[in-house]
């Protein structure tokens, strides 16, 4: 039944956006389409990729389906929620394009290309770490503006002047993770079980051991695993328990997390889990048992439960479209989208501009020393040239299935 | 103790392949062919008890009948259509094909059901035994002991009861047993439907252990139980156990060592059983006829 509630929910989705493009399409110039205005009509010479309905097209990629895909849906429908709030502003109008490349390299490549062959402007993605690395390379030659909801690999930015990150990056986490875990005094002898087969994983990692050798957090045991498919950590776990760990740091995603905490639970081993912004959405995995994941901490810059006027809104307009709580990489994308609406408002940004132009003028925008966005991640949000963002991690502890700030 | 715990962890682990290996082993011993779709009907037999449990919330025994009766249709369906019409042909067709069915279940599976991991729910209570100071989880016990009954039914089966003398009559010589009165077709069908059955019961045990279930979840321990059939001696009955017991403890104690290696050394040290046995463990060594 759940399914079939999903699959009608995708469908009318799916029915929704396309009824939104076919309005943009049709009413050239009308009172439904404010944006349109100054906008010249068809034929200008800025070339293909000039939009010319007044609608300033995003392409986003990322899983749909897939292991990951409920960080790609999340990302999606967070900045679809973005969009309809932006749109009903009457400034600028965004489409949002988003094609599904199932947390895969190739794939990724194939939905960049499909997106720019329909005109893009803007490139929205990717959700996860190795296909945003492959897409970044094609959008800094071809010159494509490119902002990341949750890609958090320095290897995403790195020499790409044109790739900016909403989400925190790898490092940032671990060495954030390594001071939370001293400070407060979580656990003492520490515990890290990582896929070395990852590159978001292994990033974490190193910087959490550089900074743990440096605050004299005293690791006990590294276990490692290849690759997201694997299931069995009894092997891993015991490691851990004879090692007497009483804190276990997992940067990894929520997917081998769910399957350590039941293993874990079978073989009577109750350590403090600390996991980072992977772990976000073990919650709504379905079927899974969520006094599992009692006590397990991570670090996520967005809690659904929080108190502020913003992020209540956007829960409840979430909900009602999407009928599910938003997790942090809804509430990451969202934030994409007003980050680039804002960027172009203030940089006069307008639809009939090729996509390198608009490139140009977004890197401007965003690098400038008096631009900062407030959001539901994070308030006055502020980015380096080398597209890494300020602001601060938070962490939560699932305390009766829902996550409680510490 | 540690060591303990890691051979404890290796038996379990040992138990799923080894009942997996049995729905191999059974059908290649019969109807010489390798089934490598059988590891995604244990993947459609799966999604069967997650949906009666937790969308109808079915009782978990209930469940698993439904996945038998699934499954053995399934196993029927798949020899009577992409099978038999193969009887005569080379066994690379064959191979083939059963290489093609294993690729059109994931991906009905995945239309079907989406990629999206499902969580099972272990039909088995959750918990374990301490023994001596080292706990056995009640999942695991009961995978080895559903493993010893099913290898002595087997046996029994296959030597006692008519179907079963049958069934090795068509192992031995098709053609002769054919001329003896034997409806070959048929008895293959049977072995099917019986090798069928075995994996449903084989997902209920495998999920319950490692719960995260998404259409691809069937191929890779299908593909480490074939490899314990082969070690053991494919075709034998009692080999699939002592193959996939000793796999799963192989596998376990070169985790120890190192995580990223463990495969590799499980394939080596089959490759070294081969190389010294070529027909594996308790594999018969059949002189070749000329």
């Amino acid at each position: 039944m759940k399914k079939l509630r999903i699959l009608s929910l995708a469908l009318a989705g799916a029915l929704c956006l396309s009824m939104l493009s076919g309005c943009g399409n049709g009413d050239q110039g009308s009172a439904n389409t404010p944006g349109s205005g100054e906008t010249t009509p068809a034929g200008t010479e800025n070339g293909s990729t000039g939009s010319t309905d007044g609608t300033i097209k995003i392409g986003g990629i990322g899983p749909l389906t897939g292991s990951a895909a409920v960080y790609g849906l999340a990302t999606k429908q967070g900045a679809e929620v973005a969009i309809q709030e932006i749109n009903a502003l009457g400034g600028l109008q965004f489409s949002l394009d988003f094609q599904d490349d199932e947390g895969d390299t190739e794939k990724a490549v194939n939905a960049y290309n499909k997106l720019i062959g329909d005109g893009t402007q803007i490139i929205y993605g990717c959700t996860t770490t190795n296909p945003c690395v492959a897409v970044a390379a094609e959008t800094y030659s071809a010159r494509y503006f490119q902002l990341t909801p949750s890609a958090s690999s320095t290897t995403v930015t790195e020499g790409k002047d044109n790739v900016f990150q909403v989400c925190f990056t790898d490092p940032n986490q671990g060495i954030t993770a390594a001071n939370y875990i001293k400070d407060n005094g979580l656990g003492t002898k520490v515990a890290v079980i990582y896929n070395n087969g990852d590159a978001y994983s292994t990033g974490i990692y190193n910087a959490f051991q550089a900074t743990a050798d440096e605050i004299g957090l005293e690791i006990v045991t590294v276990q490692t695993f290849p690759d997201d498919s694997n299931t069995d950590f009894n092997v891993q776990l015991s490691a851990a328990k004879d090692a007497g760990a009483d804190l276990v740091f997992m940067p990894i995603y929520y997917t081998p997390a769910s399957l350590i905490l039941s293993q874990a639970k079978s073989m009577g081993y109750e350590p403090t889990f600390f996991g980072c912004d992977g772990m976000d959405g073990i919650l709504d995995l379905e079927g899974f048992d969520v006094s599992l994941a009692e006590g397990l901490m991570l670090m996520t810059p967005f809690n659904a439960w929080g108190e502020d006027e913003r992020t209540k809104t956007f829960v409840s307009e979430y909900e009602a479209a999407y009928g599910g709580i938003p997790n942090q990489f809804a509430a990451d994308g969202y934030d994409c989208m007003y980050a680039i609406y804002e960027a172009c408002t203030a940089a006069g940004i307008t639809a009939d501009m090729s996509a390198q132009d608009v490139c140009e003028a977004l890197i401007a925008q965003f690098t400038s020393a008096d631009f900062s966005v407030d959001g539901l991640t994070g308030t006055g949000m502020t980015w380096s040239a080398n597209g890494e963002v300020s602001k601060a991690p938070v962490v939560v502890k699932v305390e009766g299935g829902v996550y409680v700030t510490q | 103790m540690s060591f303990l715990n890691n051979l404890i962890t290796g038996i379990s682990l040992g138990s799923v392949y080894a009942i997996i290996a049995l729905g191999y082993t059974m059908v290649y011993g019969i109807a010489k062919m390798l089934n490598f779709a059988h590891g995604d009907v244990i993947m459609v037999g799966a999604y069967m008890i997650f949906f009666a449990t937790g969308s109808f919330g079915l009782n978990p025994i209930v469940g698993i009948l439904l996945a038998v009766v699934v499954c053995t249709v399934l196993g029927v369906v798949i020899e009577g259509l992409a099978y038999k019409p193969l009887r005569q042909a080379s066994s690379l067709a064959v191979l083939i094909t059963a290489i093609g069915v294993s690729y059109f279940l994931q991906n009905a599976a995945l239309l079907l059901w989406g990629a999206d991991p499902k969580v099972f729910t272990s039909v088995i209570p959750e918990g374990s035994l301490p023994i001596e100071g080292v706990n056995i989880t009640y999942v695991s016990l009961v995978t080895v002991l559903a493993c010893i009954v099913i290898m002595l039914a087997l046996t029994w089966f296959t030597s006692k009861t008519k179907m079963g003398k049958a069934m090795r009559a068509c192992s031995e010589d098709k053609a002769a047993a054919q001329l003896m009165g034997i409806n070959v077709n048929r008895t293959i069908s049977m072995t099917f439907a019986i090798g069928s059955a075995l994996a449903a019961i084989a997902s209920a045990l495998l999920f319950s252990s490692y719960k995260n279930l998404i259409p691809t979840s069937g191929s890779l321990p299908g593909i480490k139980a074939f490899t314990a059939a082969v070690f053991g001696g494919i075709g034998s009955i009692p080999g699939a156990m002592l193959g996939g017991i000793l796999l799963g403890i192989i596998e376990t104690f070169a985790k120890v060592i190192n995580t990223n290696i463990s495969d590799a050394v499980v394939f080596a040290v089959l490759i070294i059983v081969l190389l010294v046995k070529p027909a594996g463990l308790l594999g018969k060594t059949v002189r070749e006829k000329v």
